[in-house]
């Protein structure tokens, strides 16, 4: 059992995801059912390079199951998921994916409420996620300088040494998308990153986001028009575990299917 | 190298262990050997094995706290890696006595009242100390290789991970509990008569076993120390509270549970190699599913996820247990009892977290032995 060798082959793939075609991520028809319930339903979606691609939905439509897909978490039933032209993420663990460059925010803000902000983001960087390599490596200068940028970046340079359980829910989710950062993953995956913000947050956060697409892809998960009014270049309708819509936000929001759904309920 | 041991503590958290070491490898020592026996310091030789035994629990209860209190892996399993190493180093000490048994036979007694006419394969070689370290520290790390390569692949977790240990447990001590198997049935291994050479009735060798006792648990506590202090101790700690976060930044959680149940395994091993020549005896009932869940018990009421607690809750709990089962034999296990829910509900860091809000009460200042999780 080589314990550190998980990385290697993953490593030279790494930052090098061959986005020739300009397209990042291709899903292709994938089905996904539950007990015979279709969470998924054949569903194929492309995002473009450096895109803030937003993906809405009504509760239930299957945008946290697309991204249980993407990240290896959901094995699809049928369909194929490729990561740039090359990378076949259905072959890969949670953890490769990870280390080939896609980060993930759940919808529930998950950090480490033990450790300190810190921590949490030691443990993300980037780096050798091999056991020995935790065991015996240390930081760079340089690695120290990326954390305190990153938490320049979310704004809680303050509670550098706080411990991360004692953030408001707002603050863990940046933290979580400065975890992410740490990562410095090519294509990052939001899942209503936020949710329970208050409006000033809220603000703060779309300017983050905004920042962050272009060098790196964004898709954002949301079920808030008006959040995803404010960023969103490319937006993705999901109903019922199919693309209801597709197009720039002006688009898809006049379009007659969009309102009923949206508006019907 | 030094440099990086030195960082493990505060000066005085080091001042503490360098204490505590000089009282148990030197002053306890020199009260029973060189005091003499009717002074009121004198340690008699029974609380000598005594301490000895207590410290290879609290060898075991390290282990458990590296599994169960960092990482947040129940293992129920315990016992078994624990009861492995003590059977190696039982069959080490039966095969260095070959002939000098009751019925003066090359072959271990019961192999000679079974009518066994040689050795069976898996006892040759254990005639051999170096051999034996070999096989305590090989055959519990191997098993928990392998069954943990199954168990967390499958990514079987919490309750029912504890309970396939459970099930481990139980199957094994049955397996010992046959007079086939070779192992020497319920009776298991026993009338031992030296180590490397020293006569294992000798106070000063049981002196002496005690001491690397307790150089053992002082090596195997800076060890943990080391790994939960080291990065690799955040993300087991990170498996325990959000595992799925661990994942999708790229660790294989694998590999990680891996390396820390067969650490822990190999600790208890080690713990019950040095159990064995000091209590003369190894056989199937340490395998009971019970001794397993109170190795569990101990690290509870220490305090989980401290190391120190461990330590703390295996003394104090066998402390305990010594007493009662003398005291009051029956009412010891409704004793546990009520000590484990206790603790659970009024104490969730144990002892050591109680004593850290007392100092913190006390001195508004830092904790002695620096907890992870002192808020
Ligand atoms: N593990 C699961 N088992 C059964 N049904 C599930 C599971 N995960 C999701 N679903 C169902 O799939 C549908 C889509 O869920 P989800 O992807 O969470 O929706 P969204 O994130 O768009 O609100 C829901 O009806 C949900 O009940
Ligand atoms: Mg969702």
């Amino acid at each position: 059992m080589a314990l550190n060798g998980a990385y290697g082959h993953i490593a030279k793939k790494d930052g090098m995801v061959d986005t020739s075609h300009r397209t990042v991520l291709y899903v292709d028809g994938v089905t996904v059912s539950f007990d015979g319930f279709k969470a998924l339903d054949d569903l194929s979606l492309y995002v473009d390079d450096g895109n803030l691609h937003c993906i809405i939905g009504p509760n239930g439509a299957g945008k946290t199951t697309l991204l249980d897909v993407i990240t290896g978490k959901t094995r699809p039933d049928t369909g194929s998921l490729f990561y740039g032209q090359s990378i076949d993420l259905s072959k890969l663990s949670e953890s490769e994916i990870a280390q080939a460059g896609i980060g993930r925010k759940f919808q529930k803000p998950t950090v480490f409420e033990h450790h300190t902000l810190f921590e949490n983001l030691e443990l993300a960087l980037k780096c050798n996620k091999g056991v020995w390599h935790s065991l015996f490596g240390i930081l760079t200068p340089i690695q120290r300088r990326r954390i305190a940028e990153v938490l320049e970046t979310i704004g809680l340079t303050d509670q550098v040494d706080q411990k991360a359980g004692l953030l408001s829910h707002g603050q863990k989710q940046w933290l979580e998308i400065g975890m992410l950062l740490m990562q410095d993953p090519g294509l990052l995956l939001l899942d209503e990153p936020v949710a329970g913000m208050t409006p000033q947050e809220i603000e703060t956060s779309a300017n983050l986001l905004k920042s962050l697409s272009g060098e790196r892809t964004v898709v954002v998960v949301e079920h808030d028009m008006e959040f995803v009014r404010a960023i969103a270049q490319w937006v993705t309708v999901l109903h019922e575990g199919r693309v209801l819509a597709e197009g720039k936000m002006d688009e898809v929001q006049h379009n007659p299917k969009v309102i009923e759904v949206y508006l019907g309920e | 190298m030094l440099s990086q041991l030195a960082r493990l503590h505060t000066r005085r958290a080091w001042i503490y262990i360098l204490s505590l070491t000089i009282l148990a490898v030197l002053v306890i020592p020199v009260l029973n050997r060189a005091v003499p026996k009717d002074s009121v310091f004198y340690l008699p030789d029974y609380l000598i094995s005594l301490c000895g035994k207590f410290l290879c629990y609290a060898l075991v209860a390290l282990a458990m706290d590296m599994i169960w209190g960092f990482s947040g892996i129940l293992s129920l399993g315990q016992g078994v890696f624990f009861s492995l190493g003590g059977y190696a180093m039982g069959m080490h000490l039966m095969r260095v006595m070959a002939g000098e048994g009751v019925y003066r036979s090359q072959l271990p007694d019961f192999m000679v009242f079974l009518d066994w006419k040689e050795l069976p394969w898996y006892w040759l070689g254990f005639n051999h100390f170096w051999f034996t370290v070999l096989i305590i520290i090989l055959v519990p790390g191997l098993l928990a290789l392998i069954i943990g390569f199954f168990a967390f692949r499958s990514r079987i977790k919490g309750v029912y991970f504890s309970i396939i240990t459970q099930a481990m447990t139980f199957a094994l001590m049955l397996f010992f509990f046959r007079n086939e198997t070779g192992f020497g049935g319920n009776n298991g291994l026993t009338d031992f008569k030296r180590i490397l050479g020293f006569s294992l009735q000798e106070p000063a060798v049981k002196v002496g076993l005690y001491i690397i006792s307790a150089l053992v648990l002082l090596i195997s506590y800076l060890l943990c120390r080391y790994i939960t202090m080291s990065k690799l101790g955040r993300v087991l700690a990170g498996i325990r509270d959000a595992e799925s976060r661990i994942m999708f930044s790229g660790y294989n959680t694998l590999h990680y549970k891996l390396f820390v149940f067969t650490l822990a395994a190999v600790l208890s091993g080690v713990a019950g190699a040095l159990y064995v020549p000091q209590v003369g005896i190894i056989n199937p009932s340490e395998m009971q599913p019970a001794n397993s869940i109170e190795m569990a018990i101990w690290v509870a009421v220490g305090g989980r996820g401290t190391l120190v607690g461990a330590v703390i809750g295996a003394g104090l709990v066998n402390a305990a247990k010594s007493w009662f089962t003398v005291a009051f034999p029956n009412l010891w296990l409704y004793f546990l009892g009520v000590m484990f829910i206790g603790t659970t509900l009024f104490l969730p860091r144990g002892v050591v977290g109680l004593a850290a809000i007392l100092a913190k009460k006390k001195l508004t200042g830092r904790d002695s032995l620096q907890m992870i999780d002192s808020e």
